[in-house]
């Protein structure tokens, strides 16, 4: 890759990265000011070379996300304004202030569903793609699920099911090696998740997690297979969950020296550095990538924080379809 | 008016909704090729009449089955999918409660969940405890859930038309033992709305409120009752979310006593919500405190003498009513 419209995809996919590593960012430093967020927040910093998933995707493509999910839904084209709003319980946000950071749905740009149930995200994408499959759309759904979700049942139960019915399924295991305080090697029998896809008759591949370029490449071939028939695929991204579980989360339990060894892995060094040799872009602008990314989210934060808090009584709204519905 | 199987009846709910809309599909364990070849059951003969398209054998995977019927209408189709017993919606239920019952309120009402879970529920077949729970109450406890529970054949057709194509995920209880009951079904799409109750039979000294086959136990306590001079009034809720809440407090306001009846155990079961809005909202009628039968709170047994214990029978709700007159 290096040239035309790869040097395009090349360029548009650092720009993501640098849009959700400044966004996530701006998170950490408002959730470090005690009040100024409501509830935890939960961020995939070091992640952001999932990206590279979401782009090789299409614009009629589904998503179905986690906790983690900024990376998904920035890439995917979330507005971040709005995401912003959300995040901070405003009426403006995304889901009206229902779901804050952990269930940010967003259906306008296809991100379909988010579940903070770990692993459920899974079986829900089996009923999209089945939806995708039974209307005879070429349209494919990619699902995100960590390595620790990966030990639930459910993932197991819908990887069968989109196996024998040869589901348009993208499964996209982002294994960060930590499931809450347990490290990968104490909570998986098997060194890796993508081997699995063989009990359930797919192709499961393991990919560094931290190149972009690679990630890419793989998501493209896989979901080119899932769009043409060939039914579900899995791919294991090998990457590092920087920033703990949540905010709160110190890390105690992590060795400070593999903190340090994956920052010097960071997805998004390593590709800047990489399209300034390959001649993509130069490092000024690059900078200037940056610069707009960082006044997008000083636009969000701004526009979030001029935006009101929903009514309390319209916590009542939206359980069923009908508006004002009388159940009882 | 022609009469037939409940379970029949329920077949011709799910072959109209699919010949009318292309969006219904079918889908659970044994609901194309079953091990139960007979032809009263609900989904005999729709994998011949429709194809394997839209009738789906799905593995014996509970959550799978949830999870296909959540993602699945979110993306705008209909689906209707079988949880063979009510205790194992137990597996599935991550799916129903935290994501069908929850994420159009997560999304701040943008996502849709028009699904259908049809749920065989019941005892009197001695399959034990594994297989035999009634969890309603478990389920209307989940805000975000619609629940049905018919008596009739021709209830359990127009409440399963109504649930497939309503725009809200619904829980549909089908009591087996009822599946080779008979009666009098309309022809075509004639659907029972959710949320009205019927009144089974008027009377003036008390009211029972049932849902299932719990109404028969029912009328058959008010023939008991009416050869002593007592009338009573029998309500069928049919759905129990929505509730049909002006029926009971209009009815407890004509007789002034509210007896609840289900076969589901009693400690937190769907009887305390009926008598908490009699308290609550119908206190001024109330002429005697209100009475709950139900099953005992164990699991349900297996032995036929214990199981036929187990169940609230007419003589439960005679003596509940004398105790209130």
């Amino acid at each position: 890759m290096g040239t035309g419209n790869e040097a395009a995809v090349r360029l548009k996919m650092l720009n993501k990265m640098i849009l959700v590593r400044r966004f996530e960012n701006q998170i950490t430093e408002l959730a470090a000011e005690q009040g100024r967020l409501p509830g935890m927040q939960i961020l995939a910093t070091g992640q952001e070379a999932a990206v590279g998933v979401v782009l090789a995707l299409r614009t009629e493509d589904v998503i179905v996300t986690n906790h983690r999910s900024h990376a998904h839904l920035l890439a995917k084209g979330a507005d971040p304004r709005a995401l912003m709003a959300e995040i901070m319980g405003k009426e403006t946000g995304v889901n009206h202030g229902k779901s804050g950071t952990l269930h940010l749905i967003v259906p306008e740009v296809n991100a379909l569903m988010t579940s903070t149930v770990v692993g459920a995200s899974p079986p829900l994408a089996a009923g999209a793609a089945f939806a995708q499959q039974y209307t005879g759309s070429d349209a494919i759904t990619a699902v995100f699920f960590g390595d620790g979700a990966a030990a639930e049942g459910s993932v197991h139960e819908a990887m069968n099911l989109a196996g024998v019915w040869k589901l348009p399924l993208l499964f996209v295991c982002e294994n960060n090696c930590w499931a809450g305080a347990q490290s990968f090697d104490v909570h998986c029998s098997t060194g890796n998740i993508a081997s699995r896809a063989v009990s359930y008759g797919m192709p499961g591949e393991l990919v560094n997690g931290n190149d972009t370029d690679e990630v890419y490449e793989t998501a493209s071939r896989l979901s080119a297979r899932c769009r043409e028939g060939g039914g579900p695929a899995l791919m294991e991204l090998a990457t590092y969950r920087m920033r703990g579980h949540g905010e709160y989360d110190r890390q105690h339990y992590v060795d400070p020296a593999e903190i340090e060894e994956w920052a010097a892995r960071d997805p998004i060094l390593l590709y800047r550095e990489r399209l300034i040799e390959a001649g993509v872009a130069t490092a000024e602008q690059i900078d200037a990538m940056d610069e707009e990314a960082g006044r997008i989210v000083a636009e969000a934060l701004r526009f979030a924080e001029d935006s009101p808090y929903p009514a309390p009584e319209a916590a009542l709204d939206h359980v069923w379809a009908e508006a004002g519905a009388k159940i009882y | 008016m022609r009469e037939l199987h409940t379970g029949i009846a329920i077949r011709e709910a799910l072959t109209l909704a699919m010949e009318m809309d292309e969006r219904v599909f079918v889908a659970g364990e044994g609901v194309g090729v079953s091990i139960h070849d007979n032809p009263i059951m609900p989904t005999h003969g729709l994998l011949e009449q429709f194809g394997e398209r839209r009738v789906k054998d799905t593995p014996v995977s509970e959550a799978a089955i949830a999870g296909l019927a959540v993602g699945a209408s979110n993306m705008g189709l209909l689906p209707v999918v079988e949880i063979m017993f009510f205790p194992f919606i137990t597996l599935a239920s991550d799916m129903l409660v935290n994501h069908a019952a929850k994420l159009r309120y997560l999304s701040g009402g943008k996502s849709g969940f028009p699904l259908t879970v049809r749920v065989k529920a019941g005892m009197g077949f001695q399959a034990g405890c594994q297989h035999s729970h009634n969890l309603e109450a478990w389920m209307a406890h989940a805000p975000g859930l619609k629940v049905t529970f018919a008596s009739t054949p021709a209830d359990a057709k127009g409440l399963l038309l109504s649930a497939i194509f309503d725009p809200d995920p619904v829980i549909v209880v089908e009591e087996m033992g009822l599946y080779f009951m008979q009666g009098e079904v309309p022809d075509g799409d004639v659907r029972v709305p959710l949320g009205k109750a019927r009144t089974v039979r008027p009377g003036m000294d008390a009211t029972v409120v049932a849902y299932g086959g719990a109404v028969y136990a029912a009328l058959a306590a008010a023939e008991t009752l009416q050869e002593e001079g007592v009338s009573l009034e029998v309500i069928d809720l049919r759905t129990l979310v929505p509730l049909d809440k002006d029926a009971v407090l209009e009815s407890l306001g004509r007789t002034g006593r509210l007896v609840t009846v289900h076969d589901a155990n009693k400690f937190c079961g769907f009887g305390a919500e009926l008598a908490a809005i009699a308290a609550e909202e119908g206190f001024a009628s109330l002429k005697a405190p209100v009475r709950r039968v139900a099953a005992p709170n164990t699991p349900v047994p297996f032995t036929p003498p214990q199981e036929q214990f187990y169940k609230p029978g007419a003589e439960d709700i005679v003596q509940a009513v004398r105790s209130i007159l």
